[in-house]
């Protein structure tokens, strides 16, 4: 039932520029052999869901999630919030009161 | 355990009569726990000092005349859900239980600043939180292997998983280390690895039980439930922990079922529908002759059996490996090295793209890793309608089968998995048949209905005895008569009562 992996010349098959293209946009930084991993496993878990293309789904209105018995238009309402004190105690870097990250613009400011 | 009742209301009913004491109900765990938990690695942390000194709490809260649901009652946590530094303290002997780690190098040292509601309305209820338990890196898998803690082994046969990724709860609950631990259910997480470990395991409707404080993996599908030994058990759970809570906002208004409703002795005329999908040759035999039995006894207690269609199950595979990663990508996207969790160190020149994307690549394992490519490639442009639309539109057809299977029957009854639990390492060279291991769970989560695995029998493998369950799937919001009809199976057949060894 299951694709071997080395079935990446399949038509859905992904490439490698695009599998690259995807860690970026998935904010993952990889390596060469993962890389090369996650086209084989990608490929073939998209050959796998290309199935439902023989569905005949006309007409049928995407479901996103079941919420027949979910409140809705109730108002929020503002409750007790968690003080700076814990959140920074969870924070990787702090500078003073403020997370720390590395600088994102340049000197003088041009971004 | 052996000394103290195994089932949680047989607990309470104990420690409210005074004839055992929370402490003692909660030493016995710890010390069932110190001597089983090295064989299965069950536990992530264990919180001894914690659970003692809150045990005490409860021995006076039942001393001043309060009687709490739960008195005394050791439960164990998944540790995807967040346990505030109320109940654990620093330096334990045993381990801090105050992280909240997903089984992940990214939350390895993660500890959170609240606790989850369902977690919380237990303690509130009198149980003791004695651990967390392991479960596949953030809820994703069915097997519990992928942990940053090690494999934990089924007690059946400890070459075997326990299943996943709920399989810490499960396998602590079957080797008699608690009486109730949660899990999560996003695709089969309680119900599969309940199946594997001889247990019971209900995902309750989606809505039924607040997800504030769960790590979310796929926010449309994710519910928390109980593991237990018996329905009873887990029905006075979800008695419990569900019901409307402000602080999630899919939270039904729907008032928690009480336990009284859940009658065994219930003599209202009956009607299963039996998959027809569900009686595959694929099933292992095992699971094939516990399905079969189960029809034959409730035929014996006067059900009517009827067959019912679920014409698109083995495209809710396909429809969930898409839907799942998707939300699962953007919920991850949170763990970023900024705000907490693990932060990558940085070569100089580098900035904070490479902060997340090295952050994110060190801290995840390869199967999120996985699932949060697959996610983020169906969601973007120019594959969105082709993949995550078109799995939206397999979501609608697959409730409204659902819908019309339920015209004819009161429960659906098939499998909880095609087999009985595999062996450690069998299955994580093949992710897709991995996958396939929820075949029969996913689409009761992509239809948000309630479903429950029970223990249903026993397959010979390799000369061992492994258990296999059964599930039943029920109407939305309609635990009540789904649990009842749970119970009276259990009333009528010992297979709940059968243990490891």
């Amino acid at each position: 039932m299951s694709q071997e992996p080395t079935n990446a010349a399949a038509p859905h098959g992904i490439s490698l520029d695009q599998t690259r293209k995807i860690a970026r946009l998935a904010r993952l930084a990889l390596t060469d052999a993962e890389l090369a991993k996650a086209q084989l496993e990608l490929s073939a878990v998209i050959g796998y869901v290309e199935r439902l293309r023989e569905l005949d789904l006309h007409g049928v209105e995407p479901l996103a999630g079941v919420s027949g018995a979910i409140r809705r238009g109730e108002l929020d309402e503002p409750g007790r919030m968690l003080p700076v004190e814990a959140l920074a105690k969870m924070a990787p870097a702090m500078q003073d009161r403020f997370l720390a990250i590395p600088k994102v613009l340049d000197e003088g400011g041009g971004a | 355990m052996s000394q103290t009742p195994q089932s949680i209301i047989e607990i309470r009913d104990a420690v409210l009569a005074r004839r055992l004491s929370a402490v003692e109900v909660t030493k016995a765990s710890l010390a069932a726990i110190e001597r089983e938990n090295g064989r299965i690695n069950a536990f992530t942390q264990v919180c001894a000092k914690a659970a003692l000194e809150n045990a005490a709490r409860v021995d006076a809260r039942v001393a001043a005349g309060e009687t709490p649901a739960l008195a005394g009652v050791p439960i164990a946590i998944k540790d995807n859900m967040c346990t505030g530094p109320d109940f654990a303290t620093p330096g334990d002997g045993l381990g801090y239980a105050g992280f909240t780690t997903c089984a992940s190098r990214i939350l390895e040292h993660y500890a959170s600043p609240f606790t989850s509601t369902a977690v919380q309305r237990l303690i509130d209820a009198g149980a003791i939180i004695v651990g967390k338990t392991n479960l596949d890196e953030f809820a994703m898998g069915s097997s519990t292997e992928h942990s940053i803690f090690g494999a934990t082994r089924n007690p059946w046969d400890v070459g075997r998983v326990p299943g996943g990724s709920s399989g810490g709860s499960a396998a602590a609950v079957a080797a008699g280390l608690v009486p109730l631990a949660l899990g999560s259910d996003t695709g089969g997480s309680i119900r599969q690895p309940a199946a594997f470990c001889g247990v019971f395991g209900l995902k309750p409707t989606y809505g039924r039980v607040s997800r504030y404080g769960l790590v979310a993996f796929a926010s449309s599908l994710d519910q928390i439930g109980p593991i237990t030994r018996n329905a009873g058990d887990a029905a006075l759970a979800l008695e419990i922990m569900g019901g409307k809570d402000p602080l999630d906002g899919t939270t039904s208004r729907h008032d928690s079922p009480r336990l009284a409703q859940m009658d065994p002795h219930d003599r209202e005329p009956l009607r299963i529908g039996v998959v027809r999908q569900g009686r595959s040759g694929a099933n292992h035999p095992g699971v094939a002759a516990a399905l079969e039995s189960t029809i034959a006894q409730y035929v014996k207690l006067g059900a009517r059996v009827v067959e019912v269609d679920l014409p698109l199950i083995d495209h809710g595979i396909a429809a969930y490996y898409i839907v799942a990663p998707a939300e699962a990508s953007s919920n991850l996207a949170r763990l970023d090295g900024v705000r907490f969790g693990r932060r990558a160190t940085l070569a100089p020149g580098e900035g904070l793209e490479e902060l997340y994307a090295r952050s994110r690549g060190e801290g995840f394992g390869a199967e999120v890793k996985r699932r949060i490519m697959l996610g983020t490639h169906v969601l973007s442009s120019g594959y969105y309608d082709a993949y995550y639309n078109t799995a939206l539109k397999v979501r609608r057809r697959l409730l409204g089968d659902f819908e019309r299977a339920f015209e004819a029957c009161d429960a659906i009854l098939m499998p909880s998995t095609p087999g009985p639990a595999f062996r450690i390492g069998e299955k994580t060279g093949d992710p897709i048949a991995m996958y396939l291991e929820d075949v029969y769970t996913v689409t009761v989560n992509l239809a948000g209905l309630p479903g429950l695995s029970m223990p249903a029998g026993l397959a010979e493998v390799d000369g061992r005895m492994l258990p296999v369950g059964v599930q039943l799937v029920g109407r939305a919001f309609d635990e009540p008569r789904l649990l009842s009809i749970a119970r009276r199976f259990e009333r009528a057949t010992d297979w709940h009562t059968k243990r490891p060894g």
